[in-house]
């Protein structure tokens, strides 16, 4: 009889788990520090003045806060609902039937907003959009939807293609065979079972339509702020709890649509 | 039957383009269009109040390297933008490396969590990647300011006396964008050991390779394009930076993204930042070349 | 040695109290169904999973505690796991390298490897540009060429087509008698296990139940298991008396077994080629209708059904004909040939 050896783990690699749980660690901290603070009944960041809810008191109370937070949402909402409409159709034209001319072509144009550097895009349509408002004198919320609608499109469609792809393509075959019309099977058999994929898309087109900073802050006319466009307003004066109350709010939306999402795509079948 | 088939194929087509129409118009109109007239703008003039004037002129892509010295008007280098060129190339590349020597070693974790529980942990990376970057940066400023968590932790320990003035420095923009953009170099690591066969570890050990070697040798190579593919997302959204440099940087420490929009807001130089944006989106396509081509080449010997 | 995955009431004893000596040079296969364990004992020899209780010894030196990395053992994994970085020559040259041999060293290793699996022209190509046969070739090339005491070889050939599959047997004899390296060698497959070792492990559940040379373990199974897992059985009931074999209906059936059976209610095992017909009530043969012939090619299976009721089967050539005469419903006589007849354990 040796000596118990100790098990040789094959994946296991010097140092690899220490570094992964400190990266978690270092992840979460500061995300917990935010919220905490939001929490501190301080005006100062620094001390802690014990638990309050008085920074959210403030920014519900604060009209600017609760226009942008109304403009996020019209403008999230609509978005989300535009590119989700246009990703479906995109989704369906492009997934299942067999390669056709062009097909890439496509799939390059849909993921564009995904290759080119924010930045870029906003400055495009500052220019862009600076030209129509003098041309036609609109200055309403419709830049910034059409925008966001724009960007939010790949991200809308990826997860319904996904769906499109996993799908059987027998079922509609089957709908077919038992006399329903093309429209009774796309009715009846492909949109439901395509659903989760399409609530998937909506759920990511609205958090990262709420997210966007850099195309609104471009594209947003005079006292159209968002949430996000207000927060990086307010930083140039000092950060104020205030402002750590909106993140944990937005914080805890976002993180309630992951849930659901990961919920969702996690039962399919 | 041939013609039969060419038919069908011609209405798949016609299928497939009709359905995408509504997206593409819209594509073309709020995204791809509009880049094409930062081009055309790149070329015109400087207007007096921003704007342009529409004349053809090549001073915008001439000053992006370029000054001409207003005393006595010789060209040299426009050492102010080079800076920050340099400062914008050389964070991307830091924050590259840095989220791969940490970004690693958490994909490797995640894969090889036992099934039912590596969902979890994966999730646990996919949620500050859906976080709004502003908040990740508000929250990364509330560690590393003056008053923040890390200074008076390390004062109230008596290591140091005085706070460490972080913020506003280019350290702080580069702890920023690694904090924020690490999620982008585990999820395809991961996704990348996750297909790798674990096996092949074993074949090396088996053929006695030793951990190091095992790493450099067997694991490493056989995820390339995983490395790849992370160390883009990484590399072109932090060569764009604009909300972490603005917010940590306190305006000092600019970066491309900032000083393009200066140009358009301050600065008064419409042309100078369209051509500074068709600069960098040069630059982010040759990087997404680069990877394609990796990328592809892999799946052809592989 | 013993091997038990997890703990508790979910606890599996993947090895249960397996001992075994392997002797150097000999070409030894654990032979035994999926999930019988002979894969884990298999890689607690290579070193990747370490046994619960228990040592593992190479030539008198305990390895237990080592590392895969630190065996004089190599292995060919079952999908065999070549780097697909790497091209076959560096492949090859993989293990020599991570011990440090000189560069020529393992270039003439190479070079002799490749001749050895016959593969001189593929030294440049990626394991994924061959075909399975070639990659096989490849993973044994692999594990060979660091010269290693023992050569571990996993289900290597459930990969490969039957006609590979024959060629590819072939050629691993050949390797072992040209290099002389011991092979242990995993399969689920019986013929191959009984056509290429010298000797047999035949594992259930965890437990070695017999090991020997492949003639002692078709012709003398230990228990119902073995005889049934290799090759054809027909199972009788019956008795071991002293003076002879006798079913469970009375009838003798055989003489009593040499070394001292036990005496009393036994089962009984007879291979269905050691099964003879003849004519109805032919002297000394138990009478038996058959109900069913299936035809095999070269022989021919006739389902019989015994006086009592059991059902046996024997394998009859078939004639030129191709029909061996026996239609449903037809009354035979059954003889057992002359020592054909086993008393199996439980």
């Amino acid at each position: 009889m040796s000596a118990r050896a100790k098990p040789f783990s094959v994946t296991a690699l010097p140092g690899f788990t220490t570094v992964a749980l400190a990266v978690f660690f270092l992840l979460y901290l500061p995300i917990a520090t935010l919220v905490v603070y939001s929490f501190n009944d301080s005006l100062s960041i620094a001390v802690w003045g014990g638990f309050s809810l008085r920074w959210y008191e403030a920014a519900w109370q604060n009209a600017a806060v609760q226009e942008a937070a109304v403009r996020s949402l019209v403008v999230a909402s609509c978005a989300a609902l535009i590119a989700t409409t246009v990703a479906t159709m995109a989704a369906l034209g492009t997934t299942r039937r067999g390669r056709f001319r062009g097909q890439t072509l496509i799939y390059v144009a849909i993921n564009q907003p995904l290759m080119v550097p924010e930045i870029v895009t906003a400055v495009a349509l500052l220019i862009f959009f600076a030209a129509i408002k003098v041309a036609t004198g609109y200055q309403g919320l419709g830049y910034l939807i059409l925008a966001h609608s724009a960007f939010c499109i790949p991200f809308a469609y990826l997860p319904i293609r996904a769906r499109l792809e996993g799908m059987d393509l027998t079922l509609e075959t089957a709908a077919a065979d038992l006399y329903a019309t093309p429209w009774q099977t796309f009715r009846r058999v492909t949109l439901p079972l395509m659903a989760p994929g399409i609530a998937a898309g909506a759920m990511l087109a609205f958090v990262i339509s709420l997210d966007d900073v850099i195309i609104t802050e471009f594209v947003k006319s005079a006292g159209q702020d968002t949430l996000p466009t207000y927060m990086l307003g307010q930083l140039r004066r000092a950060i104020t709890p205030e402002v750590n109350a909106i993140s944990t709010v937005l914080l805890a939306v976002t993180v309630l649509l992951l849930t659901a999402f990961f919920l969702l795509t996690r039962k399919r079948g | 039957m041939g013609g039969a088939e060419a038919a069908r194929s011609r209405e798949r087509a016609r299928t497939g383009w009709l359905l995408s129409a509504p997206a593409l118009v819209l594509l073309l109109v709020a995204a791809s269009g509009p880049l094409l007239i930062v081009l055309v703008y790149s070329f015109l003039a400087p207007g007096q109040y921003g704007n342009v004037v529409w004349q053809f002129s090549l001073d915008g892509w001439f000053q992006v390297f370029l000054q001409r010295d207003i005393f006595d008007g010789t060209v040299g280098p426009a050492d102010a933008h080079l800076t920050i060129f340099w400062r914008s190339v050389k964070l991307s590349i830091l924050t590259t490396l840095i989220t791969f020597a940490l970004g690693l070693p958490t994909a490797w974790f995640i894969a090889t969590r036992p099934p039912d529980r590596r969902a979890m942990w994966l999730f646990l990376i996919t949620i500050p990647f859906w976080t709004n970057l502003l908040i990740r940066t508000f929250a990364i400023m509330e560690v590393i300011r003056n008053e923040g968590l890390l200074n008076n932790l390390l004062i109230g320990l008596g290591i140091i006396g005085q706070p460490v003035q972080i913020v506003f420095t280019e350290t702080a923009v580069l702890i920023g964008m690694a904090y924020v953009y690490l999620p982008l170099m585990v999820l395809p690591l991961f996704a990348a050991i996750d297909r790798f066969d674990f096996r092949m570890i074993e074949a090396g050990y088996d053929l006695y390779a030793s951990r190091w070697q095992v790493l450099r040798r067997v694991i490493l190579p056989i995820i390339r394009p995983g490395i790849v593919a992370g160390s883009i997302l990484v590399f072109v959204p932090s060569l764009g930076a604009y909300v972490t440099p603005r917010v940590l940087g306190g305006g000092k420490q600019m970066m491309i993204g900032n000083f393009i929009e200066l140009q358009f807001g301050q600065g008064r130089n419409w042309p100078l930042g369209a051509a500074l944006s068709m600069l960098l989106l040069a630059i982010v396509m040759v990087a997404l070349l680069v990877y394609v081509r990796a990328t592809t080449r892999e799946e052809r010997d592989g | 040695m013993v091997k038990v995955f997890g703990s508790g009431d979910h606890a599996l004893r993947a090895l249960d109290d397996v001992s075994l000596t392997i002797e150097t040079g000999e070409f030894f296969t654990l032979l035994g169904p999926s999930g019988c364990g002979k894969t884990t004992l298999l890689r607690c020899i290579a070193g990747f999973e370490t046994p619960t209780a228990g040592a593992i010894l190479l030539s008198g030196r305990d390895f237990t505690a080592e590392p895969p990395n630190r065996r004089p053992v190599n292995t060919v994994f079952q999908s065999y796991a070549l780097f697909p970085h790497l091209t076959v020559a560096q492949n090859i040259g993989f293990g020599l390298e991570m011990l440090g041999r000189p560069r020529a060293e393992v270039a003439a290793t190479v070079e002799r490897m490749l001749a050895l699996v016959k593969l001189e022209a593929f030294a440049g190509r990626r394991p994924q540009q061959l075909s399975g046969g070639q990659q096989q070739r490849v993973a044994l090339a692999r594990a060979l060429a660091p010269a290693p005491q023992v050569l571990l070889l996993d289900e290597p050939l459930s990969a490969l087509d039957l006609k590979l599959r024959k060629e590819m047997q072939g050629e691993l004899k050949r390797l072992q008698h040209e290099t002389g390296i011991t092979f242990v060698f995993v399969t689920h497959d019986q013929e191959e296990a009984l056509t290429m070792s010298d000797r047999i492990g035949v594992m259930s559940e965890g437990r070695l139940l017999q090991i020997g040379a492949p003639r002692e373990i078709y012709n003398h199974p230990v228990n119902r298991f073995v005889a049934d897992f290799i090759g054809e059985t027909n199972f009788l009931r019956g008795r071991v008396a002293q003076d002879g074999l006798y079913l469970a209906t009375g009838e003798r059936v055989g003489a009593a077994p040499p070394s001292g059976a036990r005496i009393g209610e036994a089962t009984l095992a007879v291979r269905p080629e050691q099964v003879r017909l003849e004519g109805p009530g032919d002297p000394g043969s138990l009478s038996a209708r058959v109900t069913q012939t299936v035809y095999f090619g070269t022989d021919t299976h006739c389902h019989l059904h015994l006086a009592d009721g059991t059902e046996i089967i024997a394998r009859l050539q078939s004639p030129p004909s191709g029909d061996v005469g026996l239609a449903p419903g037809a009354e035979v006589g059954v003889r057992f040939a002359e020592g054909a007849l086993q008393v199996l354990g439980d």
